[in-house]
């Protein structure tokens, strides 16, 4: 790879080296641990779906009864199949519907009724991870048959809060000229502890993740896919206490991207660190099977702190989102790290210092589908002066190559957007692109100046904080508010009652497969060859 | 601000005083691809703009987007007044003020940092006005109080029984308590707020200075209006920003000198512009 910004190979590589040694705690703190959403989402992938009168799903009453009876300590599927086998009931549905009612006796089953058992839940999770495999080869067959469009992928958002208004809207999008639809999740979904269930038409400033919304919408796009002769891609959200549950249903319903941060629930939702990191490690394992691309919120940095001062804070959670990636399986190509356009446009060079730290991402993480995030904090509510900024944000990114631009809308922060503002927004995308899209290739900052300059220092900066939590380790940096400001104690925010040690003898079906068929297709060493190897 | 003012006339200005000129855009659910079509979505935007009182309006520019919908950029002339003497404006009791204005003023007038305590009571089990409030992430472009450096924040999530939050925020010293109710059946928000408020009155002994902390309650279906009959000190409606809330807690907790504030007023954005329409 060659850098246009004189990075330092050494440095470069000293970077990887800390991100890894303070990740690789936390990944044995994950592999000794499980959660309750972990072990639903084994249920899930069973095939276990469904809920009772209330809307709470089986794989809760399910997971919540064996919990009471045996405790989670050796996962759910051994006490659940174990159950099934000598309880005679039909199907999984049947077990925890009687599970729900208290009626089933559960117990860790020993000799041949265990091996039964193991044998049962095995051929179950082969069953639910083929779905995930062929919906995968589904997504490969519809992008030969359609086209894959080339980058930037442009990236539009659709959040009415009901399932059957988004669907024409997506269509709208794709038509005019979207690449990527996501659909914004119901406000605090993320601080759900189970996954609502159903077709939804109402939501808090967004739509509810479900298994149904998300197979309706897919179909939907699919259908323009064709109209269009080329493939939609689709994005929700898994971060929340149910991340390994909605990166299974997105495995399962061919969803193409899912935004998966490493920090983000803990940082801004509050929930508990150790069940973050456990419950990730798994959805990544998912994603990785899956052929999803992750989305990581360091843009989300630049919300809550200065965009200059905080800007290698996102490099540090890039580098540390990248080895939690890479470990759980996930290829380059599937980390869509994200970084976003939030400088004070009042601040003197500011679309320099842009272009620096977009460039330094992008030389950091070469063969990364990079996400870049348009600018919202400086978004003021005069809207001609939004366009213009939007303008300059679209230019930065094709100057830089980034993979996906998530399109500005002059009216950020005023409402959801208008179709109006919409078809705006792509136009001016497709202005910037047609009129400047090759400009990267000629885009060569003068060497030793400003930019380059800048570039150094942010990886310079990172060098620093990286050493700081290495000093002190990841979980405690959290818990002393190194990223986004705020303070999240290892034993503190949502969720922390869902994690359960590992006892020996811990049976996960679903992980087995996973990280058997990850070992095989991933390198086993993160990232430390790349860049700044040579 | 009374209607006995003389009136105070003006008009919109374009480029010459009085000329009234102003500009729209909007967007029609007419197509706009045939000859045909172009010329009645013209006629369409036309229609609109002068029965919203643009004469004589212009449509400069016209683009259909998809198949089904055109939207309009129009300029026109209105030939509506605008009498000053009858615009209201209603002053909230305290300023708006940044968050960076918040926090001077915490450290300025309180010397340490000021404590929430946030909870859902009774069986509401819906904390998204709560976290929109209190989280990091807030809502509507606005951080949460855990974003201001001079607020502790500590966040008791859902069906926080009034004993448990009572004691919670005497351990935690607390400033104030913020409480939020979403869906109560019947008329559950308001039993449950008057129980809080009674039970932090008897417990105000278990605080410093035997004084309860600072009742602040929320919820869509809550009358702001009638915060002394549920005894607490203030109460928030639907659509409450997080910049709201820190402003208030800085104006009833921290009082006193201009932490650098209130005495550089930002504009117009301590008081609510109601337009009066008769």
């Amino acid at each position: 790879m060659q850098t246009r910004l004189n990075l330092d190979p050494a440095i470069v590589r000293e970077a990887r080296a800390l991100a890894a040694t303070a990740g690789q705690p936390i990944v044995e703190m994950a592999k000794t641990h499980t959660t309750v959403s972990v072990e639903r989402a084994v249920l899930r992938l069973a095939g276990l779906k469904g809920a009772d009168a209330d809307g709470m799903p089986w794989v809760n009453h399910l997971v919540d009864a064996v919990r009471e009876a045996t405790g989670l300590e050796h996962g759910v599927a051994l006490p659940a199949w174990d159950a099934l086998l000598t309880g005679g009931y039909d199907s999984l549905a049947g077990l925890a519907q009687a599970a729900a009612l208290r009626t089933v006796s559960f117990r860790i089953p020993s000799g041949t009724d265990a091996v039964s058992a193991r044998q049962a839940a095995q051929a179950a999770l082969q069953a639910g991870i083929a779905r995930i495999d062929a919906s995968r080869a589904q997504r490969q067959a519809l992008i030969s048959q359609t086209a894959d469009p080339p980058k930037p992928w442009i990236y539009l958002i659709v959040a009415t809060g009901d399932i059957y208004e988004d669907i024409p809207q997506a269509q709208a999008a794709a038509r005019e000229g979207a690449d990527i639809i996501a659909v914004i999740r119901s406000t605090g979904q993320s601080l759900l502890d189970y996954v609502p269930e159903g077709a939804t038409r109402e939501g808090f400033a967004g739509t509810y993740a479900t298994q149904e919304n998300f197979r309706l919408m897919r179909a939907a796009l699919d259908e323009t896919s064709r109209e269009l002769g080329r493939y939609v891609r689709l994005t929700n959200y898994a971060s929340g206490l149910c991340m390994p549950e909605i990166a299974s249903l997105a495995g399962l319903e061919r969803l193409d991207m899912m935004l998966n941060d490493c920090m983000y629930g803990i940082i801004f939702r509050d929930i508990n660190p150790r069940r973050t990191f456990i419950d990730q490690r798994f959805s990544r394992q998912i994603h990785a099977r899956a052929g999803i691309i992750i989305n990581t919120g360091e843009d989300n940095y630049l919300t809550t702190a200065d965009a200059v001062d905080a800007a290698h804070t996102v490099v540090v959670s890039q580098l540390m989102n990248e080895f939690f990636g890479t470990e759980a399986g996930l290829a380059d190509s599937q980390l869509g790290l994200g970084h976003a356009f939030e400088i004070n446009p009042a601040v003197p060079d500011s679309f320099l210092l842009e272009l620096a730290h977009a460039q330094l991402v992008r030389e950091l993480f070469p063969d990364a589908p990079l996400k870049y995030m348009p600018p919202t904090k400086h978004m003021t509510g005069n809207v001609f002066a939004g366009y213009l900024l939007d303008a300059f944000f679209n230019l930065c990114g094709v100057m830089t190559d980034q993979s996906i631009l998530l399109v500005g809308m002059m009216t950020e922060g005023i409402h959801t957007p208008f179709l109006s503002d919409r078809d705006l927004a792509l136009e001016n995308v497709r202005y910037v692109r047609d009129a400047a899209g090759r400009l990267g290739e000629s885009f060569v900052p003068a060497p030793g100046g400003f930019i380059e300059q800048r570039a150094q220092q942010v990886l310079g900066e990172s060098i620093g904080l990286l050493r700081r939590i290495n000093s002190e380790g990841l979980l405690t940096a959290i818990a002393e508010g190194t990223f986004g400001i705020t303070k999240r104690p290892a034993d503190g925010g949502r969720g922390l009652d869902g994690v359960i040690s590992r006892a020996d003898g811990y049976f996960n079906p679903a992980s087995e497969i996973l990280e058997a068929g990850n070992e095989a297709a991933a390198p086993s060493a993160p990232a430390l060859t790349r860049m700044g190897a040579n | 601000m009374t209607a006995d003012r003389p009136a105070e006339i003006v008009r919109p200005y374009g480029d010459t005083t009085g000329d009234g000129r102003i500009q729209v855009s909007f967007t029609l659910p007419v197509p706009f691809s045939t000859p045909t079509e172009r010329a009645r979505a013209e006629g369409a935007a036309m229609q609109l703009a002068t029965k919203m009182g643009l004469e004589p309006a212009m449509v400069v520019h016209a683009k259909g987007m998809g198949p089904d919908y055109t939207f309009f950029v129009v300029y026109g002339r209105v030939s509506h007044l605008v009498d000053l003497s009858h615009v209201t404006v209603t002053e909230r009791e305290f300023p708006l003020l940044s968050s960076a204005e918040v926090n001077l003023r915490i450290r300025s007038n309180l010397g340490r940092k000021l404590v929430v305590v946030g909870a859902c009571i009774g069986t509401d089990a819906h904390t998204v006005g709560i976290d929109a409030i209190l989280n990091v992430k807030g809502h509507s472009g606005e951080k949460g109080l855990e974003y201001y450096r001079e607020i502790r924040v500590v966040n008791l999530g859902s069906q926080v029984a009034v004993p448990d939050l009572v004691a919670k925020a005497a351990a935690e010293s607390a400033d104030a308590v913020l409480v939020s109710q979403v869906v109560t059946q019947r008329d559950a928000h308001i039993s449950n707020a008057r129980d809080m408020s009674a039970a932090f009155e008897a417990g105000a002994g278990q605080f410093a200075g035997d004084r309860r902390p600072l009742l602040v309650v929320g919820g869509p279906r809550f009358d702001p209006s009638m915060a002394a009959d549920l005894g607490v000190d203030k109460i928030f409606g639907k659509g409450t920003t997080p910049g709201e809330v820190a402003s208030y807690l800085a104006y009833a907790l921290a009082p006193g000198g201009d932490g650098g504030g209130a005495a550089d007023p930002a504009g117009d954005s301590a008081a609510r512009v109601h337009g009066a329409a008769a």
